[in-house]
């Protein structure tokens, strides 16, 4: 008896290790989704501030001079020509476009550079010498600097300036692109899936088709690139880094995706649906447009956002395809130079400037934003209208 | 509605229907011919053995295709063992905790856990590799050289430790789904009867339930391999660039993918034996997936048959 008991308490033991393993290793996986998020959001929020400085003008039609004047009045004491040069560093390069915006006022505000933004933000001024702190902090005794909400980070394109770069070219781009990979994608897929369910006789050249679909939806996408780049861009000429040629790479990523949730949606519905429709005379093509495709209509919506929400995170095929110029401009047309979010998250990732990394991590903040409101959009449709038959 | 017009009509339906779904074969021929095409103008110009076998990988940037065969080297060997070592590392850390994981939900966790966990771990599945690979490049792999220098081991910047660790992390919740369909398709008779017969639910789990999915489970863990071996991104951004022949994981080293990206991006020269060996690393790369992909689906089909 007692060996039996030793035996059990071993075993409850054993047990019990089994299961802490388990729910350890489920707290990994979640703690690290935790710190992925407070990692890179906690360096996000400097992005959506900017930092301005407030200054005397005198009117001029050469607004970068007016500027430069200005600072020199308001710190007289700067004279020899290092002084000046970093006089001038203090506000931004791109402030002659907000003085000409505010032209006609004696006192304007205009943005300060990345490096005094760094030091209002952060009391980071590593980057500045003594007089430029001693300037700031001048600045700041005399309530001369503000901080605004930065709305260029969502209406301006790159810029070599971390302080006037913005997201707004990205964002323009990923949509351009969703665009142009969903009308040719969801038609296709929908069409396509409903073939080999329903109407596809079974024999070899179906079986081929189901291979390759399935093949495709889990080859790397950095493959679809090089089809791009040898396909769109040398066999047929299109333009390089445009949202047309993005698009129609990432529609052959999305396709394969959409049919495979088709294919399981459309299996899901029982056979009753399609008998009692051909007892009551319909044809197939009736008793598909009628019934299978509204029944279906849900589970293809859920399979597509997740599809979308994939591709819109896709970086690697685009790059091939050219994707990694610098896009100063927010594209106007399918065919103009274009950047998407995930692209322009790598290009600010690998940049030096320190007042790029809270721009990388706004940008991955929006992205991951968009992409999680994807998802929960898709689970709310899929809890609503999930049957079960 | 006239009843042959209407027959026409459908059959016509049924032909457009069917044209569609050959774009999935064209897709495929596509791929397959475009690589291919490149990839041979590139053993034109380099022997496909010294590719294969070659130990040192070394493209030059050069003007003109006559002048480049002499001063570069293209043997792969080395930046296939880079990405065999990061796959390794990233499934060192995916295999366990994905099938605990799995396990866990299944069978351990309250019905109602499980109705939240489930997506917040596609959450994680979700998440663009770009920004995994930016958070290896700001957090993981800076935490990885200070703990091992606290043991005064150095570690490099770009090591393959932090890419597969990162790696591993993204491809846990492809583990855990995969495997958690493969532990629910056990019949239920299988679990109850080895409850009735008094094994506890460990018991339970690891002698009747992993070796009745062990197929399937090996399946998503070879589909799971196929992914590590093409994903771009992670390694484009916090593994090396340079090739080594090392096979220690501290060290940098660099992967197919990376190379593809680091030899295309840009402008370049279409005739050069440096642009057209992407291709050869990619047709490589693509035969590699493909067989894994077929074999893992015919696994995991096969199995779905056995349990129905």
């Amino acid at each position: 008896m007692g060996r039996e008991i030793k035996n059990l308490k071993k075993r409850n033991a054993a047990e019990r290790r089994f299961k802490i393993f388990g729910v350890a290793s489920t707290a990994f996986a979640l703690a690290f989704l935790a710190i992925l998020f407070v990692a890179i959001f906690s360096k996000a929020s400097g992005a959506f501030w900017r930092t301005e400085i407030a200054l005397e003008i005198n009117q001029n039609e050469d607004y970068r001079q007016a500027i430069k004047d200005g600072l020199r009045q308001r710190f007289p004491e700067a004279k020899t020509i290092a002084e000046i040069n970093s006089l001038y560093q203090l506000v931004s390069k791109a402030s002659n476009l907000e003085a000409k915006e505010q032209s006609g006022k004696q006192q304007i505000w205009i943005s300060a550079s990345s490096k005094s933004d760094m030091f209002f933000k952060h009391q980071n001024s590593s980057a500045l010498n003594e007089n430029q702190l001693l300037w700031l902090s001048d600045l700041k005794e005399k309530n001369e600097i503000r901080k605004v909400v930065n709305w260029k980070f969502f209406e301006f394109a790159d810029s070599r300036e971390p302080e006037i770069a913005g997201v707004g070219a990205g964002l323009v781009g990923s949509f351009l692109v969703m665009l142009i990979f969903l009308i040719f994608a969801f038609p296709i897929a929908v069409m396509c899936a409903f073939y080999l369910e329903e109407f596809a006789p079974k024999n070899r050249l179906t079986d081929i088709i189901e291979i390759s679909i399935n093949n495709l939806a889990a080859i790397p996408s950095i493959i679809y690139g090089l089809l791009g780049l040898t396909v769109y861009l040398q066999f047929m000429h299109l333009p390089r880094s445009s949202s047309l040629v993005g698009g129609m790479t990432l529609f052959m990523l999305v396709l394969p995706v959409i049919i495979i949730a088709t294919r399981n949606t459309i299996r899901s519905i029982p056979s009753s649906i399609r008998d009692a429709g051909a007892a009551l005379g319909a044809s197939q093509m009736q008793v598909m447009l009628h019934h299978l495709l509204p029944l279906s209509m849900p589970g293809i919506m859920t399979g597509t956002i997740l599809a979308v929400s994939r591709a819109l995170g896709e970086t690697a095929p685009l790059l091939m395809i050219g994707m990694v110029a610098f896009i100063a401009d927010i594209p106007q047309g399918f065919t103009d130079p274009t950047t998407v979010l995930p692209v322009q998250i790598y290009l600010w990732s690998d940049s030096p400037e320190i007042g790029f990394m809270e721009k990388t991590s706004a940008a991955i903040l929006l992205l991951l934003t968009f992409l999680i409101l994807f998802n929960l959009v898709a689970i709310i449709l899929r809890k609503k209208f999930e049957k079960k038959w | 509605m006239n009843l042959r017009l209407r027959r026409k009509i459908e059959s016509a339906g049924v032909l457009v229907l069917s044209i569609t779904a050959g774009i999935g074969i064209l897709i495929t021929i596509a791929v397959t011919v475009s690589i291919l095409f490149e990839a041979m103008r590139f053993f034109d110009l380099v022997n496909p053995l010294d590719f294969l076998f070659g130990t040192s990988w070394n493209p030059q940037m050069a003007m003109t295709a006559e002048q480049e065969v002499g001063s570069s080297s293209f043997g792969s060997v080395p930046v296939f063992l880079g990405t065999l070592l990061i796959t390794l590392v990233a499934m060192t850390v995916a295999v366990p905790l994905g099938i605990m994981g799995a396990i866990n939900l299944s069978f351990y966790s309250k019905a109602k856990t499980r109705d939240y966990l489930k997506p917040i771990l596609e959450v994680l599945a979700g998440v663009p590799t770009v920004v995994y690979g930016y958070f290896a490049v700001i957090f993981v792999a800076p935490f990885f050289k200070y703990f091992f220098a606290s043991f005064g081991i150095e570690v490099a910047s770009e090591s393959a430790l932090a890419a597969g660790f990162v790696m591993g992390i993204m491809i846990i919740p492809f583990v855990l789904s995969l495997t958690d369909d493969a532990l629910n398709s056990v019949p239920q008779v299988l679990k109850d009867g080895a409850l009735a017969l008094g094994s506890t639910k460990s018991e339970m789990i690891k002698k009747v339930v992993l070796p009745a999915a062990t197929p399937s489970i090996v399946g998503a863990l070879i589909l799971a391999i196929s992914r590590a071996v093409g994903e771009t991104m992670i390694v484009v951004m916090a593994a090396g660039l340079i090739a080594k022949l090392t096979f220690n994981p501290l060290d940098s080293v660099t992967t197919a993918t990376a190379q593809i990206v680091t030899l295309l991006v840009g402008d370049q020269e279409f005739n050069s034996p440096k642009t057209l060996a992407a291709f050869a690393l990619a047709l490589t790369l693509f035969v590699v997936t493909f067989i894994f992909n077929i074999v893992a689906l015919a696994v995991i089909k096969n199995y779905k048959k056995k349990y129905g």
